[in-house]
């Protein structure tokens, strides 16, 4: 847990700032490129682009879910 | 603390993403199929005007997974992923929305936050660009169709951001309420501008040249030699019913992922009479 933190509005009932340091940084950017990563491969991958190559196995496994989601699909 | 939001954030993305699959698996699996089945009408009507027309017919390709299991098993871990990713992201938003959205409590700032990532993530690039079943969407625009889609997502969440930080400096001059309505009303106005200037998937070159001039890629009647129709038009109520799903099943994974979120976060962050000291641990 960073050391860091505060918690100025634990009393006044409002939400204090939270983060503090590298620490939690490199833990948000690491989050955020997981969930951008899960984002691509179930929405993108083998449909515009591919990280695979010219394979559709990600593509048909995902396919009702790509679909039901919003992403665009062939 | 962050560590303990992005646990929290995942799971109850996690859960998010089962609800929104029991969901789908129960609405959306049955609207699928009837466009699978138009498809396939269609595909075997084209075939048999092209041998008519003495014009090589075309084959379908075999699919690496039954439909069975794309409509269970394969609709179920994408789902369920998705919501994982929106509950790391959701996380992520949450901590940094923390002190610096105005007086708010944990657990109204995350409903805020889980509405924001609703509309920012799905609904206002699904206004644009809504989400389609099989059959809708020619494979030779995919690439721009997704460009522009991800666009899309990209402006909406830059536009909210920038909306919220507005709202922020606002709020001093003309209070809360005003404030907040001033954003909303700015961040409509260049969303709509946005969307009026990006092209609609019909109006894509490769499309406006083989189909001429439509709003989307929707296919119309198939028609033989002398213009009779001979298959008709996607049918209009199992798109608006896919549709309408879809977004429900958004909704749902959206509100659980607020709902359920906001508890751990007033535990996590509210007053606690005893100690202020650290925050809990469990």
């Amino acid at each position: 847990m960073s050391t860091s933190t505060t918690l100025d509005g634990a009393r006044t009932g409002s939400t204090p700032v939270v983060l503090g340091g590298t620490r939690a940084a490199l833990w948000l950017f690491g989050t955020v490129l997981l969930g951008v990563a899960l984002y691509y491969f179930i929405g993108i991958d083998q449909g515009a682009t591919s990280v695979f190559g010219n394979d559709t196995h990600v593509h048909e496994f995902v396919h009702d879910a790509r679909h039901f989601l919003g992403f665009p699909c062939h | 603390m962050e560590r303990h939001f992005i646990v929290r954030g995942m799971a109850v993305g996690a859960i998010g993403g089962l609800l929104a699959f029991l969901f789908a698996r129960i609405f959306a699996e049955p609207q699928i199929q009837k466009a699978i089945d138009y498809e396939s009408g269609r595909h075997t009507a084209q075939s048999a005007l092209d041998k008519a027309a003495g014009l090589a017919v075309e084959h379908e390709h075999a699919e690496p997974f039954s439909r069975a299991f794309q409509g269970n098993v394969g609709i179920g871990v994408g789902i369920i992923a998705f919501g994982i990713a929106m509950g790391a992201l959701y996380a992520v938003a949450y901590a940094l929305a923390c002190g610096r959205t105005g007086k708010v409590r944990p657990r109204t700032l995350a409903l805020l936050v889980a509405g924001g990532g609703f509309l920012a993530l799905y609904l206002i690039p699904f206004a644009k660009y809504p989400a389609n079943p099989p059959a809708i969407g020619h494979e030779d625009t995919i690439r721009e169709r997704s460009g522009l889609y991800l666009l899309m997502v990209g402006i909406s969440i830059v536009v909210l951001v920038a909306g919220a930080w507005l709202g922020q400096r606002l709020q001093a001059r003309f209070g809360t309420w005003n404030a907040t309505l001033l954003a909303v009303l700015a961040c409509a106005v260049v969303l709509g501008a946005v969307m009026l200037v990006l092209p609609s998937f019909g109006e894509l070159s490769a499309n406006v040249e083989a189909y001429g001039h439509h709003a989307t890629e929707t296919p119309l009647p198939l028609r033989d030699a002398q213009g009779r129709i001979v298959y008709p038009g996607f049918p209009a109520d199992t798109l608006f019913a896919f549709r309408f799903f879809s977004v429900a099943a958004q909704a749902v994974l959206w509100g659980t992922i607020g709902l359920c979120f906001a508890p751990l976060a007033e535990r996590l962050l509210g007053p606690r009479p005893d100690t202020n000291a650290a925050p809990a641990t469990v």
